[in-house]
C-alpha cells in the first residue's frame, strides 16, 4: 500500500475543506443555529444564574463566566464535525471519496480543518456578546490572542474525537444524543460555570483534573479574568493550566487521529 | 482479450449472515457484465469488494491487472464508481462536484475544470452546470453521479443499480447514456435488479442469488435454458379449457400450465409452426378462442425457473418500463 505524501494529503484536504466551506456559504442556516446557542448560553448564565452564583470575592460573575462559556462552546462545536461525517456516510459520500485515489486522511483533515473556520466565527460572536454583557479582557493583546488560540487548538483536538464517533455511529441522530451525554458532564463537572470549591469533596478531584477545567482556567488567566490574590486550587493541573491543556491536546491527537483514519478506512454503510 | 475484472471465490459474511458465498466474476476488456439479482442477493457487497471499499473474508480479486487486496490505491485510479446512492453534494453545483472529483483524482486545477465542463456538456447538464445540484431532478443527479465516475476516463467502470428509483422516462435516458458509454468501448460491470436492463445493456449476465452465481451466459443463452417459446391460448368458454390443455400437451416440451380459461406451455423447435398446428386443431374442435400468443421467455421467467422463487419484492420488476422497452 502506498502512503500518500504529506503534500498530497494537504492538497486533497484543502479540496475537501473547500467543499465544506461552500456548504456553509450556501446554507447559512447551519451557522445561525450554531451561533445562537452560545449567545443564549451567555445571556442565560449572565442574567439567570449570575445573581445566584458567587464566583469569589471581588469577582464579577460575568467576567468569570465568559471563559467557561467559550470552553464549553468550542467543545460542543466539535459535534458538528462528527455529525457532518455521519451525514456524509449516510449519503454515500464517504464511499465515493474512498473509491477515489486520494490521500487516506484527506477527508478528515479537510473536515476538521474547515471546522476551525466555524469555531473562529462562533468565538467572535461570543466575544461580542460577552462585551455587550460587560465582559472585558484585561490581559495584553498577546495574552488575549493566546487564549483564543488555545481554545481553537483544543477544539481542533476534540474535533478528531467527534470525527471518530461520527464514523462509528449508524446515523446522524445518534451522534447528537451521544455527544450530549458525554459533553454535558464533561463541561458541567468542571469549573466552567461554578468555582471548583463549590463541588462536593469527592467530585472536586475530578473537576480539578478535567481538561475542560484547565482550559477554562488558562483562558481566564490569559484574559485577566481572575482577580489578584484569589487562591488557585492546589492541583498541578490548575497551577499549570496552559501546559496541562497542551498535554491533553497532544494526547487526544495522538490517540484519535490514527483511530479516526482507521475508522474511515473501514467505515461502511452497513 | 485481457480480463479487466477477475474475481475468484469471493466470500463475505456480515455477523454470521453470508452475503457472498464463493462468487466468481470475469469481465473481458470492452465488454459489459450485468450482475442480476433481487435485493439482498449480494450485488452491492460484490461491488464494494471490487471497488476497494470492503475486504472479502476470502477469495482473490484483480481489477485492470491490479490486485485489489494488495494495492487498493492502484485500483482506485483505474476505476470509476457510480453507486446506487447518487453521491453528489447537493449544495455544490454540478460543475463544482465534478471539479472536486477531478482534483481528488490528482488532476491539476485547469485540467479538472476543463474536464468538468466537457462532461457536463456530454451529459446534457451544461445548462444546469452552475446551479446547486439539489435543484436537479433525480435523473439529472444520476447522470451527474455517472459523470463523476468518468472524470478520470478509468478503464473500468462499475455502476451499482444505476437506474434504481428513477421514473421510466429518466431510466430510458440513463440507458441511452450507458449505451453510448458501451459503444465507446468501456469495460463495464453493472448491477441491476431489472431484468430488462441487463438484457438491454449487458453482453454477459451473471444471475446471483443468496451470494452465489446461479447462472451465467448471454441473455439468449439464459432464455433458452427456460425452454423455447411459449404458446398461450385463452378460451372463451372456461368449460372447454381442458380440451385446450390436451391439445397443447401434444406439442409441449414441459408441463402445460392451466389457468381458469387460459393454458400455456413451452414448446421446442419453431414456435410459429407449432402455434399454427395448435390453432388449426383448436379450431377443428370448434373451440372459440379469445386470445392466442407466442411469447419469447423474459429474464423474469429465467429467474423464476432458476431460483424457484420470485425476484423477491414487487418493486424489483418495473411494470410500465418493461413494456415500453420491449415494445
Amino acid at each position: 500500500m502506498s502512503v500518500a505524501s504529506p503534500v498530497r494529503t494537504l492538497v486533497d484536504g484543502w479540496v475537501v475543506a473547500k467543499r465544506n466551506l461552500i456548504k456553509i456559504k450556501r446554507v447559512p442556516e447551519i451557522m445561525v443555529f450554531v451561533l445562537l446557542s452560545p449567545i443564549m448560553f451567555v445571556l442565560l448564565f449572565a442574567y439567570v444564574f449570575g445573581g445566584a452564583i458567587d464566583a469569589g470575592p471581588g469577582l464579577d460573575y460575568k467576567e468569570f463566566l465568559i471563559g467557561g462559556i467559550f470552553a464549553q462552546t468550542v467543545v460542543f462545536g466539535a459535534t458538528f464535525t462528527g455529525a457532518s461525517l455521519a451525514e456524509d456516510m449516510q449519503k454515500g459520500f464517504i464511499d465515493r471519496f474512498r473509491s477515489l485515489p486520494m490521500a487516506r486522511s484527506a477527508v478528515l483533515v479537510g473536515r476538521t480543518g474547515s471546522d476551525i473556520v466555524y469555531n473562529v466565527v462562533s468565538l467572535v460572536i461570543m466575544a461580542l456578546t460577552g462585551l455587550l454583557v460587560g465582559w472585558r479582557a484585561h490581559g495584553s493583546i498577546l495574552d488575549t490572542l493566546s487564549a483564543f488560540l488555545l481554545l481553537l487548538v483544543f477544539a481542533y483536538a476534540i474535533s478528531w474525537v467527534m470525527a471518530w464517533v461520527g464514523l462509528s455511529v449508524p446515523s446522524v441522530d445518534v451522534i447528537n444524543n451521544a455527544s450530549f451525554l458525554v459533553i454535558m458532564p464533561l463541561t458541567f463537572v468542571s469549573n466552567a460555570f461554578v468555582p471548583t470549591e463549590s463541588f462536593p469533596n469527592g467530585l472536586q478531584k475530578v473537576v480539578e483534573w478535567n481538561p475542560v477545567s484547565a482550559l477554562t482556567q488558562a483562558v481566564r488567566d490569559l484574559f485577566g479574568n481572575l482577580p489578584d490574590g484569589q487562591p488557585v486550587p492546589d492541583a498541578w493541573s490548575l497551577q499549570h493550566p496552559v501546559l496541562y491543556t497542551l498535554l491533553w491536546i497532544v494526547l487526544i491527537l495522538a490517540v484519535f487521529v490514527p483511530l479516526s483514519v482507521r475508522q474511515y478506512q473501514k467505515a461502511s454503510l452497513k | 482479450m485481457t480480463d479487466m475484472i477477475k474475481a475468484h471465490g469471493l466470500v463475505k459474511k456480515y455477523k454470521g449472515v453470508t452475503a457472498l458465498d464463493g462468487l466468481d466474476l470475469v469481465v473481458p476488456e470492452g465488454t459489459v457484465l450485468g450482475l442480476l439479482g433481487p435485493n439482498g442477493a449480494g450485488k452491492t457487497t460484490a461491488v464494494r469488494i471490487l471497488t476497494t471499499l470492503l475486504a472479502p473474508d476470502s477469495g482473490s480479486v484483480e481489477v485492470a491487472g491490479v490486485d485489489v487486496l494488495k494495492d487498493p490505491t492502484g485500483v482506485r485510479s483505474k476505476i470509476g464508481l457510480s453507486g446506487q446512492y447518487a453521491a453528489v453534494d447537493e449544495h455544490l453545483t454540478g460543475y463544482e462536484n465534478l471539479e472536486m472529483v477531478g482534483r481528488l483524482y490528482g488532476f491539476p486545477k485547469s485540467k479538472a475544470k476543463a474536464r468538468a465542463r466537457e462532461l457536463l456538456e456530454r451529459f446534457g447538464l451544461a445548462d444546469a452546470a452552475d446551479r446547486p445540484s439539489k435543484t436537479y431532478s433525480g435523473g439529472m443527479r444520476r447522470r451527474l453521479d455517472l459523470a463523476g465516475a468518468l472524470v478520470a476516463e478509468p478503464p473500468v467502470i462499475i455502476l451499482d443499480e444505476p437506474t434504481t428509483g428513477l421514473d421510466p422516462r429518466s431510466r430510458q435516458q440513463m440507458w441511452g447514456v450507458i449505451q453510448d458509454l458501451v459503444s465507446s468501448g468501456a469495460t463495464l460491470l453493472l448491477t441491476t435488479q431489472y431484468l430488462e436492463e441487463a438484457d438491454l445493456l449487458a453482453d454477459d449476465i451473471v444471475v446471483i442469488d443468496r451470494g452465489q452465481a446461479i447462472a451465467r451466459g448471454t441473455a439468449d443463452e439464459l432464455k433458452s435454458q427456460v425452454g423455447g417459446d411459449r404458446i398461450e391460448v385463452v378460451a372463451a368458454d372456461p368449460g372447454r379449457i381442458g380440451e385446450v390443455v390436451s391439445i397443447l400437451g401434444k406439442v409441449a416440451s414441459g408441463d402445460v400450465i392451466q389457468g381458469e380459461r387460459s393454458a400455456s406451455a413451452a414448446v421446442s423447435g419453431n414456435g410459429a409452426d407449432q402455434l399454427l398446428s395448435v390453432l388449426s386443431e383448436v379450431r377443428g374442435a370448434g373451440i372459440e378462442v379469445l386470445d392466442v400468443g407466442l411469447r419469447r421467455p423474459t429474464l423474469d421467467d429465467v429467474f423464476l425457473e432458476l431460483t424457484g422463487h420470485e425476484a423477491d419484492d414487487a418493486e424489483s420488476t418495473p411494470d410500465t418500463t418493461t413494456q415500453e422497452v420491449s415494445a
